[in-house]
């Protein structure tokens, strides 16, 4: 007997997973009684089976990498993006440093003009700033651009910046004394400030 | 996965080009199988994985980030393995036997070190016999059966990677089914 096209079809449906129940009844029926329409449809399983039984392909181990090279160049702008990002605390370390040395050269080049800092006895003679002797200089002297002569004393630290300082016999400070005259020596002497303004700080809020 | 498939493509897109190195990694084995079922020897079916993730990676931009990507990348993969069968259908009985030679240069290396036993290697014979069953079909049948039963997709992602009504889709499986049933049924 030979079976009709709708079994077939029911078949197809099956195998496609959209047979809806009366079909399936239909087809079950059908293929208990009928022995040719079951070897069909089981050859049809078994085809199946057999060709979803295929091994797994493999793509070779270095595909990616092939595909990776023969991509088109991007753009050089990303790649630096992504350096960036990859490695942040070196992107902000740099970028803190440029700015620094920016702002600090910057300064170094304004600051040309003579100034000194404010204390009562302090003497200005052109650019020149005695301590004058016998006085006593209570603070932290700074004189820019100028020189600085110590003959009596200075409670304080001196700190002359691009200038001279003499210091007579009489003269005398209590704290540090640092001239100030290359610009790694001016860089320096911001860091070791900026240092101190932030201990400063620290100090400042515990108290 | 499809999430991770997103935020890659996402990066792809703004120009970060080593992002795309995942996209790849994840379907390299399903495309370069779908090349190798489709044109049947490996050496073309890495060309066309290749250039198909290329061409992918070119036209990112025109990709619809709401639709799948998979179903994208296939249809790629797909129209180049249909391109290229096209072209070289002339000498189409050759490449069987070409990708005949494949089987057996596997087989005799892996006997030469340690003796097969008796089911592996009939199961090799059989896989062999079905890859070339596959071959034999015509274009249009062997991209839905690939597709189907080699990839395991849906029937509603094949019509949407062939760009053909799903009831087409149905048909031409069910022609390929019986095509292959014929050869097959008494391997």
């Amino acid at each position: 007997m030979k079976c009709n096209d709708e079994i077939v079809d029911l078949m197809h449906e099956y195998l496609d997973e959209e047979i809806d129940p009366t079909n399936e009844m239909i087809l079950r029926e059908h293929l208990k009684s009928c022995k040719e329409c079951e070897t069909l449809f089981n050859e049809f399983k078994k085809t199946i089976a057999v060709v979803k039984g295929t091994s797994r392909m493999q793509a070779p181990p270095d595909f990616t990498a092939k595909v990776m090279a023969s991509l088109p160049k991007e753009k050089k702008k990303v790649g630096m993006q992504r350096w960036l990002r990859n490695h942040p605390l070196i992107a902000a370390a740099s970028l803190f440093l440029v700015l620094m040395m920016g702002s600090v050269f910057s300064t170094w080049n304004q600051e040309r003009e003579f100034s000194v800092s404010k204390q009562e006895n302090l003497i200005v003679q052109n650019n020149t700033v005695i301590v004058p002797e016998g006085e006593v200089v209570k603070g932290d002297v700074i004189v820019r651009n100028g020189e600085l002569k110590i003959e009596g004393e200075v409670q304080g630290d001196v700190t002359v910046i691009n200038g001279e300082k003499y210091l007579a016999s009489a003269g005398h400070v209590t704290g540090q004394i640092e001239e100030v005259n290359e610009v790694f020596d001016w860089i320096w002497y911001h860091m070791k400030k900026t240092a101190y303004d932030v201990i400063d700080i620290f100090n400042d809020s515990e108290k | 996965m499809e999430a991770l498939i997103k935020k890659r493509i996402k990066q792809v897109i703004k120009g970060d080009q080593d992002a795309f190195a995942d996209i790849v990694e994840i379907y390299s084995n399903s495309i370069f199988q779908l090349g190798y079922r489709m044109l049947g020897n490996r050496h073309e079916a890495e060309d066309i994985a290749q250039e198909a993730f290329i061409r992918a990676y070119v036209n990112i931009k025109s990709f619809n980030q709401d639709l799948k990507f998979s179903t994208w990348l296939f249809r790629i993969a797909t129209n180049l393995c249909i391109d290229r069968i096209r072209k070289k259908k002339p000498d189409y009985y050759l490449d069987a036997e070409v990708s005949g030679t494949d089987g057996l240069t596997m087989y005799s290396q892996l006997s030469s070190n340690s003796p097969l036993p008796e089911n592996e290697l009939e199961s090799l014979e059989l896989q062999e016999s079905v890859q070339k069953e596959i071959l034999k079909l015509p274009e249009k049948y062997r991209s839905v059966i690939v597709l189907k039963y080699m990839e395991e997709l849906s029937l509603n992602e094949i019509s949407e990677i062939l760009d053909m009504p799903l009831g087409t889709v149905k048909t031409r499986i069910h022609r390929g089914r019986e095509a292959l049933r014929q050869q097959l049924r008494y391997v």
